[in-house]
């Protein structure tokens, strides 16, 4: 031990080295990596004649992937804190229908509507985190209740003010709204035209359309999964917030003793569960120009799932929001690419229901090398 | 020994009751904790350990009696202005987070930050450095900072939750039975570790129940016994199998006699 440099310990002979192998394996990421791989060598195996990687195809499945993006974002921090939201997609359905029926049916600008649909949820997404907090009940049987309250007044409010389950007419509010575009608008379409001029993507050969691009720009509704996978990845892996996100997941007892505010951390898990909620049906209501009594039904599974087959653990305290991120990617492409390839459709189902499995088996089998259990 | 009764006490406790309802968990406690001294706090079972404790690191407050803090009257609302006073506590089980990195464990609850284009975030580099600077100074081998908790035995646990404390600026250490559930070696490693953090005039609060644990590095033995003290000991005044008959409420404990010869 020299003076001048830190004492350097000896190596404990009884811990073996960890191969890289191992190491990769712990991180949370690994299985959607794999997965994410697997499942595009698949489709350019079987299904690359299809139209699934041209460039509508490819905004097709990338569309259906960024819905599942965004709500997975939202769950996956909310599930690192240590709890659920099952009512996420009651949650998209309510949203949905309040900008309907305060743009629609009570004639409010479309930018009011929105603005007032998301503070109704956030509000709604805070109310689940205290009602957690306060009463230490488990998050899933709180939401579960949230869950039919949500949806029975979705189906409740249009019923009673326009006698029908559907309203529409949105699009053609929302024209000239300054806040709707940045929910429903495109970015990108001169790119996009360039493209189609100088034949690099399709066009339309004949129609009103002709020579214009079959894809005309990126749809918001990516972009803001692209903001929410970074902003959700910087805040859980960058930041003191993030460590309290681990934290309060990881064992909430211990975190308090050190002065972690977990109640904070949880209430707001839970209002950006229904921030991210929010987000997916406002982009939702501006692509159709409707909100359904229907919309988002069984939404709060898919973004557990995945979430799941990203690496988060239920138990909460490990997980990545790029993996949940890639889960989504992997939910999207193999719901569209079963279409491409001539699958029948139900068998989606056996395949979320196998992966599912496949992914808690692969988490739980990481969780004991990280923790050391035996 | 003399020098050490001649310094102020940093913690006084003085006629501490604590009651639940209609049991009284303490009647009536009174201990000084004297910075650079390890003090011990024997009892056994339902003894009121755990209360006196958590009345000193205010989780509970006190029925009766009062606590001065460096000479000062303390009223703690809640552990968190207590771990701004400087008193920190160490919890057998709840002290790390099995799943999360060792220098996220270490920095939880006190994040560095960096600011970079005027957002703050979570200074990294700096937390895994002295993470493993503070690890090696403890004789702890890391494969790397971000290495899980998890991976740790028991004894490495409490170390990391010890220095934690220490390096936070805590001026009383109390440690809820650290050495329980431990085998003798890592037992041995969290004794010294005790007795590093004592001589940089940190004051000790050690809870235990075995006093071959609390004679190898206390200065001064308290012993609860259903809810009251029987004094304070110092050091040399007193013999191991006194403090375990006192534990066990002034009963012969023959049978285990013999194995309470050596201290460790």
């Amino acid at each position: 031990m020299s003076e001048t440099t830190q004492p350097k310990p000896v190596a404990d002979e009884r811990v073996k080295e960890m191969s890289s192998f191992r190491r990769a394996l712990i991180r949370p990421e690994l299985g959607g990596i794999c997965g994410t791989i697997a499942v595009f060598t698949f489709f350019l195996l079987f299904a690359h004649d299809s139209g699934m990687f041209n460039s509508q195809g490819v905004l097709n499945w990338s569309t259906v992937s960024a819905q599942f993006m965004i709500i997975a974002v939202g769950a996956c921090l909310l599930m690192i804190a240590g709890e659920f939201d099952l009512s996420v997609g009651s949650m998209i359905g309510f949203a949905g229908m309040m900008i309907a029926i305060f743009s629609v049916t009570l004639g409010w600008p479309v930018w009011l509507a929105i603005m007032v649909a998301f503070v109704l949820c956030l509000a709604i997404g805070a109310l689940n985190g205290v009602i957690v907090v306060r009463t230490g009940l488990p998050s899933f049987i709180v939401t579960l209740a949230t869950l039919f309250i949500l949806r029975g007044f979705t189906i409740y409010f249009p019923q009673l003010l326009e006698n029908k389950t559907i309203i529409g007419g949105i699009r053609e509010k929302a024209e000239g709204d300054w806040l709707a575009p940045l929910f429903g608008g495109k970015v990108l379409t001169g790119f996009f035209q360039f493209l189609g001029e100088h034949d690099l993507i399709a066009t339309f050969e004949r129609g009103s359309r002709q020579g214009e691009p079959v894809v005309d720009g990126i749809p918001m509704l990516i972009v803001w999964a692209i903001f929410l996978i970074v902003f959700g990845h910087v805040l859980l892996t960058k930041t003191k917030f993030g460590n309290w996100i681990f934290a309060s997941g990881g064992d909430a007892q211990a975190a308090r003793y050190v002065g972690v505010p977990v109640n904070r951390v949880k209430i707001l898990m839970f209002t950006f569960t229904a921030f991210c909620a929010a987000v997916f049906a406002t982009c939702q209501v501006m692509e159709f120009g409707s909100a359904g009594a229907d919309r988002g039904l069984l939404k709060e599974f898919e973004a557990i799932i995945a979430v799941v087959i990203g690496g988060a653990l239920l138990t909460g305290g490990y997980g990545s929001v790029l993996g949940a991120a890639l889960g989504a990617l992997i939910f999207g492409v193999v719901q569209q690419g079963l279409f491409f390839a001539g699958v029948e459709s139900s068998l989606f189902r056996v395949f979320l229901g196998v992966i599912l499995l496949l992914a808690v088996i692969l988490n739980t089998y990481i969780r004991r090398i990280i923790t050391g259990e035996r | 020994m003399n020098s050490r009764t001649t310094h102020a006490p940093i913690i006084e406790m003085k006629g501490i009751e604590k009651h639940f309802g209609s049991v009284i968990a303490l009647a009536g406690v009174s201990v000084d904790i004297f910075p650079g001294e390890c003090h011990c706090l024997l009892g056994d079972n339902g003894a009121g350990k755990s209360t006196f404790i958590k009345t000193m690191s205010g989780v509970h407050k006190p029925t009766k009696g009062e606590i001065l803090f460096e000479g000062h009257e303390m009223h703690f609302e809640d552990p968190r202005d207590a771990i701004t006073a400087g008193i920190a506590t160490v919890y057998q089980d709840l002290a790390m987070i099995p799943l999360m990195s060792v220098a996220r464990n270490f920095f939880m609850g006190n994040e560095p930050t960096k600011k970079i284009a005027g957002i703050s975030f979570f200074d990294r580099k700096h937390a895994d450095r002295v993470t493993m600077e503070e690890m090696s100074q403890m004789g702890i081998n890391l494969r790397g900072p971000d290495q899980a908790v998890g991976t740790l035995s028991g004894g490495e646990r409490q170390t990391v939750a010890i220095a934690r404390a220490v390096h936070f600026g805590a001026k009383v250490l109390i440690l809820d039975e650290p050495t329980s559930a431990l085998g003798v070696r890592q037992t041995a490693n969290v004794l010294a570790t005790i007795d590093k953090v004592r001589k940089q005039g940190i004051a000790v609060v050690f809870i235990t129940h075995n006093v071959r644990h609390a004679m190898a590095v206390g200065d001064r033995f308290t012993v609860l016994n259903r809810g009251k003290t029987l004094g304070t000991a110092q050091r040399g005044q007193i013999e191991p199998e006194e403090l375990q008959d006192l534990m066990a409420g002034g009963q012969e404990l023959v049978a285990l006699e013999g194995s309470l010869g050596g201290t460790v």
